[in-house]
């Protein structure tokens, strides 16, 4: 017969607290949050034709026709580059952040088999998504390599910046995805709000449009969109066309740390009834 | 400091209880009729009584201790809490009130093939299950070769899972979870599915999980699989603890008691069955006409069902489905005296069939009987009522024609009727 270490002890009681986030125990189960995040990766892309290329199919055909629209049409400024570069750049961020988001979202719900057989910190359910959707971005960030070589630009010092503005848009959408996915759990009504969120939302970030065209008293109103400063800070890092707005950046990466943390504390505040309701 | 405490329970189990809310939509809320309530009883929403009053303890009270290397088997009827008691000590719902403690590694078996992706090929949702049970990669990787020799898929381990038969995916997801090895195992029912040779090589390879000195818990209707697998059990009646003691005595408790334990059932209110014809009782009777749950082997059992035709000229065919506790099938019968393909046709009003099951038929086992009322020309099935009763049959051992004499083992089969044996002698000497 085996001897088993005897100090490890799990107490099991009635959840009052608000913040038990147990470190350790996410230590222990990593493992588990890679394994989620490739299942989502290798189930993602399964019978299609196309395979993985949908990963930048999906902004490539978005860039062309708001090139057509907005730049052909609309006559929209794009800070002082070509246009089909200017939208890809902000494409590549913001496609990532909505299919995070909108997976992440419907996580807990699309789990339910999962959520009420097995335990496993629930938190790495809405977090899976985002983890690999930076897959994604990183095959559709090929095509804005290829551009940038097209249209001649090279990155400034600022790229240094890039990890940084991927680490916030990773936590904005994981942490608008604990809201939103603990609230499904009890409210159906987000699966079909959510859609049309995320379509209004692109309408008040700078992806089609640059932040400056807004009028100077209303810019504030655009910059409480945590997007804002991310997108703007993203594109100015990689084409290093204008300096990077520390300021916008800041703004943004201190509402995406607030919607992070309260999203982990009200996750843990109402996973006691998911497995209940769901 | 750790000191190894062997005498010190694995499992503490201490004033254990769990509410549910039996709300009108018991599955998920709208926004749109959170704010209907609380528009319609501001006061009550003020007050915080925003919960539905009408609330159900699944688990009351709870007290029990688990030695280390122990098998437990857990029983009760349908809604006596057994599922929740494993789902808090799987921590997957929370308790309401009480505490557990719980002195090692859990893993618990709920359902054959969590997370379980059809995309996914067999190799890939080895990888995949073994990761969501709680095991490490490296130890999925070590395990790998016995896995898959275990479920004998070997050929199409790269095939998705899609394309496999249900057979063939649950043995895949039994054998992945056959080879998780916690302190603690907490298994639910799901032996209940597959075949019976795999089902054989499960219940195997769990007597071999715990002779090996692991504390599993155990969720079974099955009381041979119970009896065999664990030492003690514990009976579960309505939320609350009601027997905890040796196998035997416990299940000898929970096969007496309980209403449903009476051997008869009479629908006063709902009646199954559609507008042609419905069920009024079910009965199983002793050679007396009284109702039981219980019979020797060498007594005659009889089924009954009571129905009433509401309409003339039905051809109404009664039949009896006798499944064990596998959910297996072990006979169909029906009334060989009836002939519809003549003229005859029942007139409307209310009927008895009975059945004899003679004496020495059955083997010892419990067994559940489906009541059916089916129609010919045109096919129709008017009642079809599963697992409405059951009996159990004994076997004294004593004085029992189908048993050697002096053998007081098990004999196993899902019948076991006395045949007509005949004795040669071929050689003289």
């Amino acid at each position: 017969m085996t001897e088993y270490a005897i100090d490890y002890e799990l107490v099991i009681r009635p959840k009052y607290g608000f913040l038990d986030l147990n470190w350790q125990e996410l230590k222990d189960y990593r493992e588990l949050l890679f394994f989620l995040a490739l299942r989502e990766i290798k189930i993602r892309y399964k019978q299609t034709i196309m395979g993985a290329s949908w990963a930048l199919l999906q902004p490539l055909f978005t860039m062309i026709v708001f090139t057509l629209i907005f730049s052909r049409l609309a006559q929209m400024p794009s800070d002082g580059v070509p246009y089909p570069i200017f939208s890809y750049s902000g494409l590549l961020l913001w496609t990532y952040f909505s299919n995070a988001l909108s997976q992440s979202s419907n996580s807990l719900v699309d789990n339910a088999s999962l959520l009420s057989k097995v335990y496993m910190p629930r938190i790495f359910m809405p977090t899976a998504p985002c983890l690999s959707g930076l897959v994604d971005y990183g095959i559709a960030m090929s095509v804005l390599v290829i551009m940038m070589v097209y249209y001649r630009f090279v990155p400034g010092i600022s790229i240094l910046l890039l990890p940084f503005i991927i680490l916030l848009t990773f936590m904005l959408a994981s942490g608008v995805g604990y809201w939103l996915s603990s609230i499904c759990v009890k409210y159906r009504d987000v699966k079909f709000i959510l859609p049309f969120f995320i379509q209004l939302l692109l309408f008040v970030s700078p992806v089609i449009y640059p932040a400056n065209i807004v009028d100077e008293n209303f810019r504030w109103l655009l910059y409480l969109n945590p997007m804002t400063g991310l997108i703007s800070a993203h594109r100015a890092c990689l084409l290093g066309h204008i300096t990077v707005d520390l300021v916008g950046l800041g703004i943004s990466a201190l509402l995406t740390i607030v919607i992070f943390v309260s999203g982990i504390l009200y996750l843990k505040h109402t996973e006691k009834y998911f497995a209940d309701l769901i | 400091m750790t000191t190894l405490k062997k005498n010190e329970p694995i499992i503490e189990v201490k004033h254990l209880s769990k509410k549910y809310s039996i709300g009108v939509d018991k599955t998920y809320k709208t926004l749109c009729n959170s704010f209907a309530y609380a528009a319609k009883n501001p006061l009550k929403m003020l007050k915080g009584s925003f919960e539905p009053n009408n609330t159900f303890w699944a688990l009351k009270d709870v007290n029990f201790e688990i030695k280390r290397g122990e098998v437990v088997g857990i029983i009760g009827r349908n809604g006596a809490g057994k599922s929740t008691l494993l789902k808090v000590l799987s921590r997957i719902t929370y308790p309401t009130e009480g505490e557990v403690r719980m002195r090692g590694r859990v893993g618990s078996l709920l359902e054959v093939g969590t997370g379980f992706h059809p995309e996914l090929s067999g190799r890939e949702n080895i990888y995949f299950n073994g990761v969501i049970l709680g095991m490490k990669k490296r130890e999925i990787e070590e395990k790998f070769d016995e896995i898959v020799n275990f479920s004998g898929i070997e050929k199409f381990l790269d095939t998705p899972v899609k394309r496999y038969s249900s057979g063939m995916s649950v043995r895949l997801a039994f054998s992945v979870a056959a080879h998780l090895d916690p302190e603690i195992l907490i298994v639910d029912e799901v032996l209940a599915v597959g075949d019976t040779t795999f089902q054989k090589k499960c219940l195997g390879k769990m007597e071999e999980v715990a002779e090996g000195g692991r504390t599993v818990l155990f969720v079974s209707h099955n009381m041979s699989v119970i009896s065999s697998l664990c030492e003690t059990a514990i009976l579960l009646e309505k939320g609350i603890l009601k027997e905890r003691s040796q196998t035997g005595k416990v299940i000898d408790v929970y096969l007496n008691s309980g209403q449903e334990a009476t051997g008869q059932i009479i629908f006063s209110e709902k009646h199954p069955g559609d507008n042609e014809a419905i069920l009024l009782a079910a009965r199983i009777l002793n050679k007396d006409g009284r109702p039981i749950t219980e019979a020797r082997i060498d007594e005659d059992i009889f089924i009954e069902m009571e129905y009433e035709l509401l309409k003339n000229g039905l051809r109404a065919y009664p039949n009896f489905h006798i499944h064990d506790s596998y959910g297996q099938i072990v006979l169909i019968t029906s009334d060989s005296k009836l002939d519809y393909r003549s003229e005859l046709k029942n007139k409307a009003g209310i009927y008895v069939s009975r059945c004899k099951i003679p004496a020495n038929t059955l083997n010892s086992n419990t067994y559940y009987i489906m009541f059916v009322l089916t129609d010919v020309y045109p096919f129709r099935v008017h009642f079809s009522e599963k697992d409405l009763l059951f009996v159990t049959v004994t076997d004294p051992i004593e004085g029992i024609l189908s048993r050697p004499e002096g053998y007081s083992g098990s004999i196993p089969g899902a019948v076991r009727p006395l045949l007509e044996w005949d004795l040669y002698n071929c050689i003289n000497n």
